[in-house]
């Protein structure tokens, strides 16, 4: 019998050790597992202050199996540039150098850092749990928590923005390879990361990561409510990038269903299962919809009908 | 080979890069920092240095990739000056907890606002709390030697912390004086190529560890703690460092305070980078008139050299000391610093502050001499 890829993905070594100190039904620890067992042994983690900063455990004792640089809030793509620089000047270039920080870090402060280092199109990874808030430091709103949701900060649901669309800013900056990915789809993942391995250049993968105590979910629901997502059309998988001078862009196999309006379930079943939707309002429910709907266009666009 | 060019300062501080055979060089623009990066540039352009140039968007990514450079094992430079050197402070900290032993070329600019692009002291003196090693030089031929010694400082198994070597905007950078050159082969042979005494960031190389995670105060302490000893143990690394360049190169830029004229001296003057070489050229005139002036450069701010200034000041009647900066409700910086090291050492001496040539404003033996004869005059 031939092996499957989720063959493969269960068998794959574990860089992430059980015992770690995630809180139950974490989305960001089962991405960063597939993604490392995606990535292999040769590998330096570059983290930025965020919950994987916490969940890799109090020192002595780490659960990474891989070598791991804890660095300050909006630094990460710079250090990281600067580590596969150093180990390339040192003859080292098939080490894989990989950022690994939340929608904080990566998409809010850090920012900045990241479209620097896409736009010199660093031969690095940058991988962002996207959890849609500042989870570690207790749940405020950050640039990429959807309009209407309730965080701390936002504490009777205010819409604020739009949720800002890094992987599109990062497709734009015309680096080789931009994904997202979802942890209720582990080998669409696993998968995405083993070919981004083999590009050289800048590789951004944005993941879809819940957070049962952040989204006020029950810890259980992990992977429906990732799900959901991606079934109502809020979250779309798709992978593409600028390669031999063409920009690709292509709605990886889940979402492909959902381009069709009718095929999607509907909005309120993603939103039922949240604390943080309580309350949604009418306004919310229409800007929410208007940020599906702008998401898909600019993907329709791009990807052609 | 060795030779001797007329050379700006910010060309010396290239050169003290290149001869120190530097791999990685992380950089973001700033006036009066820019042609020691333009140049660096230029050579790894044209194949005269083989290092990786990597042009970051901004000064607080120059030091991350400046860190993350040395972290996997590589010799790492940066430059900056001023407004850069504050948005990169917060990098400037994680990296002497990081223990990378970068060595960085500081162009001292003043702060805004107002804008002001010339030269000041208080920029790189407000990371003096960070754990890095602060080198000044006074002229372009300190400014290239200090950032070789401080490699060998700053990669010594006993210190592994990062340095930092200021030269003065305009009044240094871009102001052409005679530098010797030297030999690569003699620069080799004072400063190996780095290796590190630790874990790299580099799967080949080492095994899988972490650096930076969360630990208890308990074990917080232990890694502070190191960095302080890593300071005091740098005491003598750097006169060690300062001697053995005097045995191979012939030139004595002092070690950690550099004195003139204080052996007999009943004021003394203590100062920083230019500054003290201006003092000292006023002392010698002073001295024609009788006025019995020493002065002591402070080279190194990080360790602050508390020992030997408490002792010669305790030989005095009195002390000047000139700051370029200004702690706002406090004092001249310098003059906080040796105060606070004179109370230590029970040394009485009285201390005048002189602040002077805030935002580039030019300081003339003059203002010296004003300053040494109301001394006298008391």
């Amino acid at each position: 019998m031939t092996k499957t890829i989720l063959d493969e993905l269960i068998e794959a070594d574990e860089f992430l050790l059980p015992g770690n100190t995630a809180c139950p039904g974490c989305g960001s620890t089962l991405a960063l597992r597939y993604a490392l067992k995606a990535l292999g042994k040769d590998t330096v983690l570059v983290i930025p202050a965020s919950c994987s900063s916490v969940y890799q455990a109090i020192y002595p004792k780490v659960s990474f199996k891989v070598i791991t640089f804890n660095v300050a809030f909006a630094s990460a793509a710079a250090v990281a540039s600067g580590v596969k620089q150093a180990l390339v000047k040192k003859g080292y270039e098939d080490v894989n150098v990989a950022v690994w920080g939340g929608d904080g870090g990566l998409i809010d402060i850090g920012a900045a850092t990241v479209s620097g280092a896409a736009e010199r199109n660093e031969d690095i990874f940058v991988f962002v749990y996207d959890n849609e808030a500042y989870m570690n430091t207790g749940i405020q709103r950050s640039g990429s928590t959807p309009p209407g949701a309730r965080t701390t900060t936002t504490p009777l649901g205010k819409i604020v923005g739009f949720k800002k669309p890094m992987s599109f800013l990062m497709l734009l900056h015309g680096v080789p390879y931009v994904a997202t990915a979802n942890v209720a789809y582990p080998t669409d993942l696993y998968e995405k990361v083993k070919r981004a391995k083999k590009i050289k250049g800048f590789k951004f993968i944005h993941i879809f990561a819940p957070c049962p105590p952040g989204w006020r979910f029950d810890d259980s629901k992990t992977i429906e409510v990732a799900r959901l997502a991606v079934e109502t059309g809020y979250w779309i998988l798709w992978e593409g990038g600028y390669r031999d001078g063409k920009l690709n862009l292509t709605l990886s196999p889940p979402s492909r269903p959902y381009k069709d309006p009718s095929k999607r379930k509907p909005l309120e079943e993603f939103l039922k299962y949240q604390g943080r939707f309580r309350g949604f309002d009418e306004e919310s429910l229409k800007r929410l919809r208007n940020w599906i709907d702008y998401q898909w266009s600019f993907i329709d666009n791009l990807a052609g009908k | 080979m060795e030779r001797y060019d007329v050379i700006t300062g910010n060309d010396a501080a290239a050169w003290g890069a290149r001869l120190s055979r530097v791999e990685v060089i992380a950089a973001y623009p700033i006036t009066p920092q820019t042609t020691i990066v333009e140049k660096l540039a230029e050579w790894v352009d044209k194949g005269e240095m083989d290092a990786r140039y990597i042009a970051v968007e901004s000064e607080h990514s120059a030091m991350s990739a400046t860190m993350g450079a040395s972290a996997a094992g590589a010799r790492a430079f940066t430059a900056t000056a001023s407004q850069g050197f504050l948005y990169m402070l917060e990098m400037i900290s994680w990296a002497a907890g990081a223990r990378t032993p970068i060595v960085m070329a500081v162009v001292n600019r003043a702060l805004g606002p107002p804008w002001n692009i010339w030269s000041e002291h208080t920029d790189a003196l407000m990371a003096r709390d960070t754990g890095w090693i602060q080198f000044w030089a006074s002229n372009n031929q300190e400014a290239l030697d200090s950032i070789i010694q401080a490699y060998r400082v700053a990669e010594d198994k006993r210190v592994i912390l990062p340095a930092m070597v200021m030269l003065e905007g305009f009044v240094l950078s871009h102001t052409a004086m005679p530098v010797k050159i030297h030999d690569q082969s003699k620069v080799d042979q004072y400063l190996p190529p780095y290796n590190p005494p630790h874990y790299v960031l580099n799967p080949k190389l080492s095994e899988p560890f972490a650096y930076g995670n969360i630990l208890f105060p308990w074990d917080y302490v232990k890694v502070r703690l190191a960095i302080q000893k890593a300071m005091e143990n740098s005491v003598d690394v750097i006169k060690q460092a300062a001697r053995e360049f005097q045995e191979i190169f012939g030139i004595w830029h002092g070690d950690l305070i550099k004195e003139a004229y204080t052996d007999d001296a009943e004021v003394l003057i203590f100062a920083l980078g230019t500054v003290a070489e201006q003092a000292e050229a006023t002392a010698e005139l002073l001295r024609k008139d009788g006025y019995k002036v020493g002065v002591v450069k402070v080279r190194v701010t990080r360790p602050f050299p508390k020992p030997e200034i408490a002792k010669l000041a305790s030989k005095v009647s009195h002390v000047i000391v000139i700051d370029r900066d200004i702690s706002f409700g406090w004092d001249g910086i310098l003059a906080g610093e040796i105060k606070a090291t004179l109370h230590d050492y029970k040394v009485d001496t009285p201390v005048t502050t002189k602040i002077m040539g805030i935002g580039g404003d030019d300081i003339l033996p003059e203002h010296i001499e004003k300053a040494v004869k109301e001394v006298y005059n008391k």
